[in-house]
């Protein structure tokens, strides 16, 4: 859909709720440099969410829908938990798949797109949490890496089944005792990252988001390399504070000190040579865009 | 014939779809009425009856009428405020008519503010909340409506009529089908006509709010 067409008819106007109304007013579909400096000057594309107060999650999701390159033509897909609370209350088309499936529909849907509507851009981006990424839908998610599939997963790794009360995960740390897992975990949290690039991820990254400008930065390098070579993942750590005992306030800490260099959250890269080249060609015309603004400005002001 | 009726609820908490009872859509030309095919010019009548007798007579404008996807769109959307308005000229003191949009199809959980919008997945609370005793949806895609009316018809027991832009909805009580900005500015022009001559239900009490 092309933003143009986003427009609320004149006769009915009054009567829409005023989200929708600043929606169209003010959110920033359609800008080509979106991004997290928006928030706060812009519509965001998130209404009010349920998740627990001072969720981390809820800030990744800020941060995302603010870098999305592309939200009028972009297709989320999610996957029940947590994060299947917040959809309703998104203003990005999104489908909300079976749990674990979600790569599977992302699949079907991506290449439907591509017939549906040739020529034009249509972003995948699927986005679910650990739970559903590494175990129930594990083989979802790998095969869709391995037949190359051009869309992005985000995986919202809280390390537990949060919305479940906190059963173990596949990416729960070794030892880690939870409400619903009270032995404690006995084996190593699922190195995802590294099997995400031996089965043809073209851009993986592992972080936290504690930082908007990187998740900027990684949201675009993801969408971007899977819309024109194949599959990328990303692995946000959103500790879940209700099950790690954290108050509201302290979420941001809690990243802050997993991704000290030598936690389990450092911030780590994977970056194949055609993306290398892709991110190369996106900067250089980026940085003529922005040279010919600079220069246009300086022009008017001349003037 | 089916013996079947769709009728005002409470039916029960999951009523069947008419279609499923035997109810069948109208012919273009045609309307129905309770699950009854009958002739359009009748089903002006009828609507326009249920609204001036309604005590919160209400249009539920969709997605398709609320967003100007292309001009025709915008059209109908004018032709639904003329309407809207129509009702506001001709209802009695004590009748309050509503206009209340369906802009989107997401559930929106926990929370919805029923005095400003209605959702199809859960219609039942913006009913309740205003009371809304005879409802017309216009401009609402066929699925979500079918699962809203049947909703309606399962948890309330407010009179729905459907200005259907396809082949009509046998889930509501009233359908007109092949709707067009004519069809509504006719439906305007009857409850104008019939202004005066419905004795509204003011007394009795609102089952919409059951
Ligand atoms: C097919 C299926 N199996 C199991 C469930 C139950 N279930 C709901 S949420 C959830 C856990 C979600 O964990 P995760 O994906 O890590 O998301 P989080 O809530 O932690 O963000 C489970 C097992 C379900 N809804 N559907
Ligand atoms: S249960 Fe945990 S992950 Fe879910 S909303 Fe609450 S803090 Fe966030
Ligand atoms: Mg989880």
């Amino acid at each position: 859909m092309s933003k143009e067409r986003i427009q609320i008819s004149e006769a009915l106007y009054d009567i829409m709720p005023s989200d929708y109304q600043d929606l169209v007013k003010s959110a920033t579909y359609g800008k080509e440099d979106r991004g997290w400096k928006d928030i706060g000057t812009s519509k965001e594309l998130i209404e009010q969410h349920s998740l627990c107060a001072g969720c981390p999650e809820s800030m990744a999701f800020r941060y995302i829908l603010a870098s999305l390159p592309n939200p009028e033509d972009t297709v989320m897909v999610g996957s029940t938990g947590c994060t299947s609370l917040v959809f309703p209350m998104v203003a990005v088309h999104n489908i909300h798949s079976l749990f674990g499936n979600q790569n599977a529909i992302a699949s079907g849907l991506k290449r439907a797109l591509s017939v549906r509507f040739p020529g034009r851009v249509k972003d995948v981006v699927v986005l679910a949490g650990d739970g559903a990424t590494v175990d129930i839908g594990l083989d979802m998610t790998l095969q869709a890496w391995f037949r190359q599939e051009k869309f992005t997963t985000i995986c919202f790794d809280n390390e537990l089944y949060a919305n479940t009360g906190g059963q173990e995960s596949g990416l729960m740390q070794k030892g880690f005792v939870a409400k619903m897992a009270p032995v404690g975990k006995l084996f190593d949290k699922v190195r995802l990252p590294e099997i995400a690039r031996e089965s043809g991820c073209h851009y993986v990254v592992n972080c936290t988001v504690s930082k908007p400008s990187l998740v900027e930065k990684v949201i675009r390098n993801a969408v971007h390399i899977a819309r024109e070579i194949g599959p990328t993942y990303l692995q946000l750590y959103t500790p879940c504070i209700l099950e790690i005992g954290k108050n509201s306030m302290e979420g941001l800490q809690e990243m802050r000190d997993s991704e000290k260099p030598a936690e389990r959250f450092a911030y780590k890269e994977y970056v194949s040579e055609p993306a290398k080249q892709l991110l190369a060609e996106l900067a250089a015309k980026d940085k003529e865009r922005k040279a010919a603004a600079k220069q246009l400005a300086a022009q008017a002001q001349a003037n | 014939m089916s013996d079947y009726r769709v009728l005002p609820g409470p039916e029960h908490f999951l009523p069947p779809a008419a279609a499923s009872m035997g109810i069948s859509l109208p012919n273009p030309g045609e309307a129905h009425i309770n699950g009854v095919i009958t002739s359009e010019d009748k089903a002006y009548e009828e609507a326009a009856r249920q609204f001036l007798m309604a005590k919160v007579p209400t249009i539920f404008p969709g997605p398709l009428v609320l967003w100007a996807w292309n001009e025709k769109a915008a059209k109908k959307a004018t032709a639904v405020r003329h309407l809207f308005n129509t009702l506001k000229e001709c209802v009695q003191p004590g009748q309050k008519p509503m206009l209340i949009p369906m802009p989107d199809y997401r559930p929106k959980y926990p929370k919805i503010n029923p005095e400003v919008e209605i959702n199809p997945n859960h219609p039942n609370l913006t009913i309740w909340h205003n009371k809304i005793d005879c409802c017309m949806f216009i401009g609402v895609h066929c699925h979500q409506a079918n699962l809203s009316l049947k909703i309606i018809r399962g948890g309330t027991s407010c009179y729905t009529i459907a200005m259907c832009a396809q082949a009509g909805h046998e889930d509501a009580m009233l359908s007109f089908r092949d709707a067009s900005v004519e069809k509504i500015m006719k439906l305007a022009d009857t409850v104008k006509r019939l202004k005066g001559t419905v004795q509204p239900r003011l007394s009795a009490k609102n089952g919409a709010s059951n």
